[in-house]
């Protein structure tokens, strides 16, 4: 093999172990660069204290793909499932909790036209959300290319939309573009049914319920064939990166850690492999990377090698994370407010109504940190016992919204924030502060210092109308291929979005498969 | 408070056209008083009679402002790398001292405006355009180290064209003037200051500009007419420089081709290859703005083809259709700039044609419509395909410069 047929991918994140899994599978020779000591990107398990150990950046599984997952054989590679299925618990100020499982909504309190408008609204949602998941195992398609198979992919999604029937075809269309909030307005009566809807449709993304496009955002979250059901992989989110990296090795990838990339070289008009950070250059024929789009083109191949508007484009794609995460290492397992311990293990969720989380919105639209942070908090450790001591226990939550640029430096709105959310948990769960053994709080700008994810975006790019699908991650780019030749992406920056799903990994294996073949 | 009080302090609000700094001497000439505006400008049409001023550019010489002319000023460690990205040829291949024309792309290889590259000193440029393009400059810097202004209003610029341009530089003291190659630059001192010239023009003709610091445009002006006048030093209007850059083959930004970030219909805007221009299209460049879709459009073939026609008859052939039939034939191509011109003595014209018409010796029709008495009249007028420009003579190019 010749250093011209090396393909090497930027990035063991959980995009870039697939796409290596597959391209080794058929048969290339892949080398997987990673610049962290440890493979899987945001999908990581970290120590957060001695014996404690937490998911570091996703924290929950909900739409790995299980085609990715049955033909990578991910179980027999160590993947294990602690608890499948976990039920949403909305916690309430004061008064009944709300249960959310499968699409009942359960609570004492809950009106009857609630509970029968919610199971319509699960089941509505989930068939809107079937149409993006048909998309995202199809190459988006080139507008105005005129190809053939562009031409039936475009087809395709609007024959999936027309479908679904006049009336939900309407409906869909009708909601598809417009904010949570006054989907829900619609619906529903009771505020904290409408809070915890409307904390799914914001989680991980730059709006608040009242922006555009939180619909889309909550129907991207549902659109894995998981349908949106929770699950917590033993060992943390890292293990599912283990699982991929051990597909990825068994067909016969090579993998190395602690490799950052410095930049993308070029040999006349093609990319003619990688250098890393100490010097060592890695020629390739093609370069596969799995960081963010901003990241790879802008900092790792450097705009002189593109053209005037396709920078522009990349430099305004809208990647500013705004959601905080938060970890904990506790003493003993805390007393949640009139919750049964039996639920304690589930999703439990801080957002009493709409409004509450639109002002912990503004709050950080304008630079703050939301002083009353909405929150979606996991004790993972009640049903998986090797993340922490026998007895004691950690919380894993997402804290909204975090500003990317605070109007304080760093370290002050980190402090608040922690502040902040410590606050509002401690009147959930009295007497959680006091169990506190460790803490850690990272504000979007570590996150994209940690997981080198330009501006902190889980989704390596804000999931919205005009930064999905043949838009993603940017217009005359959305099949993976970058206009320069033998540089292709593969990560969440790419279709279909971020979420741990893989199929941008997969689909981007097949493009320069296909590419391959047609040369 | 005085208009160039309003200019040099930015106020443009205060006055939306400004005079250039040659205004005193030109108003003054302007026996017609036909103005208009040319980008922030004041602009004569004319200056006392178009067909005069015409002949003065072919056989005397005419000084025409072009201060209005886009200008910006790039330098910088990164100023030729940017200015390769930017545009389609080589710049590393116009050296310290010379000038190159030269057009630019948007990513689609669609010409955004046309304009020159002066490589005033190592590393320190000026390029010129036709259009305003600071927004697209502004774009394409990034990720370049370089320092970039709009310097329009802070160069008073002049065309001197004509056989006798020559001997008018050197008599106010531009000595050696005759030695500049086309498209080489000179500096002389003037009036205390420094002038830049170079031999460069829009007439296709031997000719300079002349660039210098506002202040001292009316000393430059003056000293022109002064030591010109023996040498049939005219001014020139933008009706009799039209003629003779269509004469030269010299197309124009918004006149030949629309430029690609104004063009809303796809088939609206232009390749260089569409213009004639591909020489100025440098493959061997890894990386430029178009290049992709240039290559692309090379194996696919273009859309159009720019010709020059000579047209029969004497009936300017402006904006007409081009069929290729004299009856029931199909538009296969359009006018786009048309003059009679007095030097070929030909029934000149500029024109876009659809794929694959425009070869030479296509059989070519031109449907000129023209008035007489208020009364229309059409014509369809016989055009032959013409190689190169239509006025072409050996002075242009004679160095040293010959004396007239």
């Amino acid at each position: 093999m010749t250093d011209r047929n090396r393909i090497v991918v930027i990035g063991a994140g959980h995009n870039g172990l697939v796409c290596a899994a597959y391209l080794a599978r058929a048969g290339r020779q892949v080398l997987v660069l990673e610049a962290a000591p440890q493979v899987g990107g945001a999908a990581v398990t970290r120590e957060l204290a001695k014996g404690f150990r937490v998911s570091g950046c996703a924290h929950v599984c909900y739409q790995l793909d299980s085609g990715i997952a049955r033909e990578l054989a991910l179980a027999s590679h160590g993947l294990k499932w602690a608890r499948e299925g976990l039920k949403t618990v909305a916690l309430a100020g004061a008064g009944e909790h709300l249960v959310l499982d499968g699409s009942r909504a359960e609570s004492p309190a809950l009106p009857d036209a609630d509970q029968k408008a919610y199971a319509d609204y699960h089941a509505r949602m989930r068939r809107f959300a079937r149409v993006l998941g048909k998309q995202h195992h199809r190459i988006p398609p080139r507008i105005g290319g005129g190809g053939r198979s562009d031409m039936m992919t475009a087809a395709a999604l609007g024959l999936d939309i027309r479908r679904l029937g006049r009336d939900s075809m309407r409906e869909f269309l009708r909601i598809a573009g417009i904010n949570i909030f006054d989907v829900l307005e619609e619906l529903f009566e009771s505020p904290l049914l409408k809070g915890a809807l409307a904390f799914d449709a914001v989680l991980g993304t730059n709006l608040g319920p009242r922006s555009n496009n939180s619909v889309l955002a909550l129907l991207h979250r549902l659109s894995g064939d998981a349908q949106g059901s929770l699950s917590l992989p033993e060992g943390g989110m890292g293990s599912v990166s283990e699982a991929l990296a051990a597909a990825a090795r068994a067909a016969g990838a090579t993998i190395r850690v602690n490799s950052p990339v410095a930049r993308i070289t070029m040999e006349g008009d093609r990319v003619s492999g990688v250098e890393l950070e100490d010097g060592e250059i890695v020629p390739a024929g093609t370069v596969v990377s799995n960081a963010d789009p901003a990241q790879t083109l802008l900092r790792l191949l450097g705009p002189r090698h593109l053209e005037t508007g396709f920078v522009h484009r990349v430099r305004h794609i809208r990647s500013k994370g705004m959601a905080a995460k938060l970890h904990l290492a506790l003493e003993a397992m805390p007393t949640i407010a009139r919750l049964g311990p039996d639920l304690a293990g589930e999703r439990l969720l801080i957002a009493p109504d709409p409004g509450y989380i639109e002002q912990a919105f503004d709050a950080a639209k304008y630079g703050q940190c939301s002083p009353e942070p909405a929150l979606e908090i996991m004790f993972p450790s009640v049903y998986d016992k090797t993340l922490a001591p026998a007895g004691k226990h950690v919380l894993s939550a997402i804290v909204l919204y975090a500003p990317f640029d605070p109007r304080a430096s760093d370290a002050p709105a980190r402090q608040q924030m922690l502040d902040g959310a410590l606050a509002v948990l401690e009147r959930a769960a009295p007497g959680i502060r006091r169990q506190v053994i460790a803490s850690e709080l990272l504000l979007p700008a570590d996150i994209e210092r940690e997981f080198r994810i330009t501006g902190g975006h889980w989704h390596h790019g804000e999931l919205a109308l005009d930064q999905m699908l043949m838009l993603r991650p940017v217009p005359g780019a959305a099949q993976y291929a970058m206009p320069v030749n033998g540089l292709w992406l593969c990560g969440a920056g790419c279709h279909p979005g971020g979420g741990v799903i893989g199929a941008a990994g997969r689909n981007a294996a097949n493009a320069v498969l296909a590419q391959e073949k047609a040369a | 408070m005085s208009i160039v009080d309003d200019m040099n302090r930015k106020e443009h609000f205060r006055t939306a056209v400004w005079p250039t700094p040659f205004h005193p001497r030109t108003s003054a000439l302007n026996t017609l008083n036909e103005w208009h505006r040319w980008k922030d400008y004041t602009t004569a049409d004319a200056f006392f009679d178009e067909a005069l001023e015409y002949a003065a550019i072919r056989n005397a010489c005419a000084a025409f402002d072009l201060t209005p002319m886009t200008k910006h000023r790039i330098t910088g460690p990164d100023a030729q790398a940017f200015l390769n990205r930017l545009v389609t040829r080589d710049v590393a291949r116009i050296k310290p001292g010379r000038v190159g024309y030269c057009v630019w792309c948007d990513d689609n290889g669609q010409v955004i405006d046309d304009g020159t590259i002066f490589h005033l000193r190592e590393g320190d440029y000026r390029l010129c355009s036709q259009e305003r393009q600071l927004d697209w400059l502004s774009r394409s810097a990034h990720g370049f180290d370089i320092r970039m202004i709009e310097d329009t209003h802070e160069i008073a610029a002049l065309a001197l064209q004509g056989p006798t341009s020559c001997a008018v530089l050197k008599a106010i003291g531009c000595t050696g003037a005759e030695k500049m190659k086309p498209f080489d630059i000179a500096y002389f001192p003037f009036a205390g200051g420094e002038l830049m010239v170079s031999r460069t023009g829009f007439t296709g003709d031997l000719g300079y500009e002349l660039w210098i610091d506002p202040p001292r445009a009316l000393a430059l002006w003056d000293a022109l007419f002064e030591k010109g006048a023996n040498h049939g030093i005219r001014p020139m209007g933008t009706h009799a420089l039209e003629v003779a850059r269509i004469e030269a083959g010299f197309i124009q930004a918004q006149v030949d081709f629309l430029p690609a970030d104004q063009a809303i219909m796809l088939d609206r805007s232009r390749s260089p290859f569409e213009l004639d221009l591909g020489r100025l299209v440098d493959f061997s460049k890894p990386n430029f703005n178009g290049r992709r879709a240039l290559l692309a459009e090379k194996k696919r073939g273009s859309r159009f083809r720019f010709v020059r026609l000579d047209v029969e008859g004497n009936k300017p052939a402006r904006s007409a259709y081009i069929y290729n039939r004299p009856k029931n034939g199909e538009v296969v191509g359009t006018v786009t700039s048309a003059e009679w011109s007095p030097s070929a003595k030909a029934n000149i014209a500029f024109a876009s044609m659809h794929m694959p018409w425009g070869r030479p010796g296509d059989e070519l029709y031109a449907e000129i419509y023209y008035q007489r008495e208020l009364r229309w009249s059409r014509v369809m007028a016989r055009c032959r395909v013409v190689e190169g420009a239509f006025w072409d003579p050996p002075r242009k190019r004679a160095t040293p410069a010959l004396d007239f």
